[in-house]
């Protein structure tokens, strides 16, 4: 790459910000529809199903994008500290983006559930039964989806914090608008 | 842009503030939705904790209906059932079954004489990959209309306080009923001569795409036997699994399946109320239970029955039921299989 980049590029940052609502989306239903007895339980698993495998395609098209691409270096007025924050965070968000609907996948396989999605869709069975597996997968997707919101609300506030306070062009890397300095 | 005029440690204060309230309110939102917030929520695992007998639940089992036998057969569909759904299941054919009988009580040792519902979990899978699970039980009318009402009911059940359970019944009328059916049917010795009905109403869809509110059920071949239910308990408190194994091993044991076709008017949400006797009733196969074996060792201890498994062509109606027992029956699932040490594995150990 001759130039340097100060932005992701348009594909990137749709896929980002398309991503960040639809993973959003997924810890609200998640986390609402294991409290509900109600008959909206029967279509948020569904759709939760039908979005999880969703985003799994979509993390993995984001990941090659990536590697292909590249990113805009982060700006050397970063303190190590931080920028070592924000490297090691997005490769957690992007661990959990594709591990979050394997183990979502894998936990229904073991515990001998079939798979249907929207539309009567059907995906295969990834594990045999196992109660040993199903456990863990179970507790898996419980624990590492509170840890993704977590970190979610972590990356929420530095993207603030870099666009409100440093304002050193972190937040405008990923904006959605089009650059507004008209140069990139 | 003209940067409004303010001190930069004021914008910094006022940014940090901005942050922290965008931070609060989603963790608020998120903890609201878990229902963190809101602790009338009726949850799945109020649903199942509520069933617990007093002295806790019986770790590795089902958290109810904990005492069952798994068989294995095949549905055998006359294709009656093709002009009303376009599962698979109902095309002529034979479809191989998984299934349990069981006894509807939290306790896998309760003497079989002392459970006065029994039932029966069934899952029929199809060539096109279509799996149909369905859990029925031998009264013709569910004892309470709503979820919220079955949980009033199972806490009144187990509360020492002897007002609890007179208002439970003053506050769901429907309750009479049950208590009548349950006093007034004479019990059987066999799991092959009862009933097993679906109760719940679900949605046939046609090759028009046109939905039908039905209920399904599975009548007995074999004729019933009356006993009383002291005879029964003199026979031992687990001759209901004997019984079975014995009956199939000497011949297959059949039902026929029929499935009853709401008209307009008819109440789909409410599993306390059967439909008028003159509903067309279809029958539309027969269940072949040909194997019986141990729950320990056999193929049905690792399936839930979740009533809302069901294949292309059927689909949940407007019967809240289904859906509240989907969340319960996986979180009784999620809590046996991580109990599974407790559950004694190896045939003929004993139960305990
Ligand atoms: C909710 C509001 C969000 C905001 C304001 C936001 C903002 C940003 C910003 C400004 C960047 C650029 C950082 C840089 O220049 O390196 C970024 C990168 C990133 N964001 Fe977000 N984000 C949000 C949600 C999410 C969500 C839900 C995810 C879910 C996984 C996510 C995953 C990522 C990842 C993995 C990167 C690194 C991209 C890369 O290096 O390829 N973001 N985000
Ligand atoms: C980005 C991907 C995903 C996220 C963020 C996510 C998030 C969540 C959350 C927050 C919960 C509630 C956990 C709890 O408190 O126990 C949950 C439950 C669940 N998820 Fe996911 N999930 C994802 C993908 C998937 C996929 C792909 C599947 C299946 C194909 C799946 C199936 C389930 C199931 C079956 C439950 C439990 C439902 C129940 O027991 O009532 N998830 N998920
Ligand atoms: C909201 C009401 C209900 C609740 C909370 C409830 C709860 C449960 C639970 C927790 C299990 C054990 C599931 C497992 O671990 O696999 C179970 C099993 C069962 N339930 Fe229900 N149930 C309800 C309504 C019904 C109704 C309406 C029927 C009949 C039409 C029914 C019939 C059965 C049967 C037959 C089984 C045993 C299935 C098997 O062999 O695994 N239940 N129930």
């Amino acid at each position: 790459m001759s130039r340097q980049l100060t932005r992701f590029t348009g594909l990137q940052r749709l896929l980002h910000w398309l991503m960040a609502v639809c993973i959003v989306a997924m810890l609200f239903i998640g986390i609402g529809m294991v409290s509900t007895t109600a008959p909206r339980y029967v279509p948020l698993l569904e759709t939760h199903k039908t979005l999880g495998a969703v985003i799994l395609l979509l993390a993995l098209l984001r990941l090659g994008v990536r590697l292909v691409r590249g990113a805009p270096p982060l700006p050397a007025s970063l303190p190590p500290l931080m920028r070592l924050g924000a490297i090691l965070s997005h490769y957690a968000l992007y661990a959990l983006m594709i591990a979050m609907p394997l183990i979502g996948w894998a936990m229904l396989s073991a515990g001998d559930y079939p798979i249907v999605l929207y539309g009567g869709i059907r995906l295969p069975a990834i594990l045999p039964q196992s109660d040993t597996l199903h456990t863990l997968l179970r507790s898996a997707h419980h624990w590492l989806a509170l840890a993704f919101f977590a970190l979610i609300l972590l990356h929420l506030a530095a993207a603030l914090f870099h666009a409100l306070v440093r304002r050193d062009g972190v937040f405008e890397a990923m904006s959605p608008l089009p650059s507004r300095r008209g140069k990139h | 842009m003209v940067e409004p005029p303010m001190s930069p440690s004021r914008s910094f204060f006022a940014s940090c503030v901005l942050i922290a309230v965008v931070v609060a309110a989603g963790a608020g939102a998120f903890a609201y939705t878990a229902g963190w917030l809101s602790p009338n929520r009726l949850t799945p695992a109020k649903l199942v904790d509520v069933l617990a007998p007093p002295g806790g639940p019986a770790l590795g089992y089902r958290r109810n209906h904990a005492k069952g036998i798994c068989f294995t057969g095949v549905f055998d569909s006359n294709g009656k059932g093709a002009d009303l759904s376009v599962a698979q299941v109902f095309a002529p054919g034979s479809y191989p079954v998984v299934g349990r009988f069981n006894l509807a009580t939290p306790s896998p040792n309760a003497a079989d004489a002392t459970v006065r519902v029994r039932g029966l979990g069934l899952q029929i899978t199809t060539p096109d990959g279509g799996v149909w699970r369905s859990a029925m039980i031998d009264p013709p009318f569910f004892p309470v209309a709503t979820p919220q009402a079955f949980y009033e009911l199972q806490k009144a059940s187990h509360s020492k306080d002897p007002e609890a359970m007179k208002s439970v019944v003053a506050a769901h009328p429907e309750i009479a009923a049950f208590g009548k059916w349950a006093t007034t049917t004479p019990w059987t010795s066999s799991y092959a001569e009862d009933p097993y009905n679906g109760l719940n109403a679900f949605l046939f869809v046609d090759r028009a795409g046109v939905a039908r509110a039905v209920r399904w059920s599975l009548r007995p071949v074999a004729e019933p036997v009356p006993i009383a239910p002291d005879e029964l308990a003199k026979r031992g408190p687990n001759y209901l699994e004997q019984e079975i194994t014995q009956r199939v091993a000497a011949a297959p044991q059949r039902w026929t399946m029929t499935v009853t076709v709401a008209e307009s008017g008819d109440v789909t949400a409410d599993p306390s109320k059967a439909w008028p006797a003159e509903r067309r009733i279809v029958e539309v196969g027969t269940l072949v239970v040909q194997r019986i074996e141990a729950e320990a060792d056999g193929p049905c201890r690792e399936i839930n029955f979740d009533p809302t498994i069901l294949p292309k062509g059927i689909s949940v109606s407007d019967d809240p039921f289904p859906a509240a027992r989907s969340a319960a029956y996986a979180r009784s699932y999620d809590r046996r299989t991580a109990e599974a040490k407790h559950y004694p594995r190896t045939s003929g150990s004993p139960k305990q």
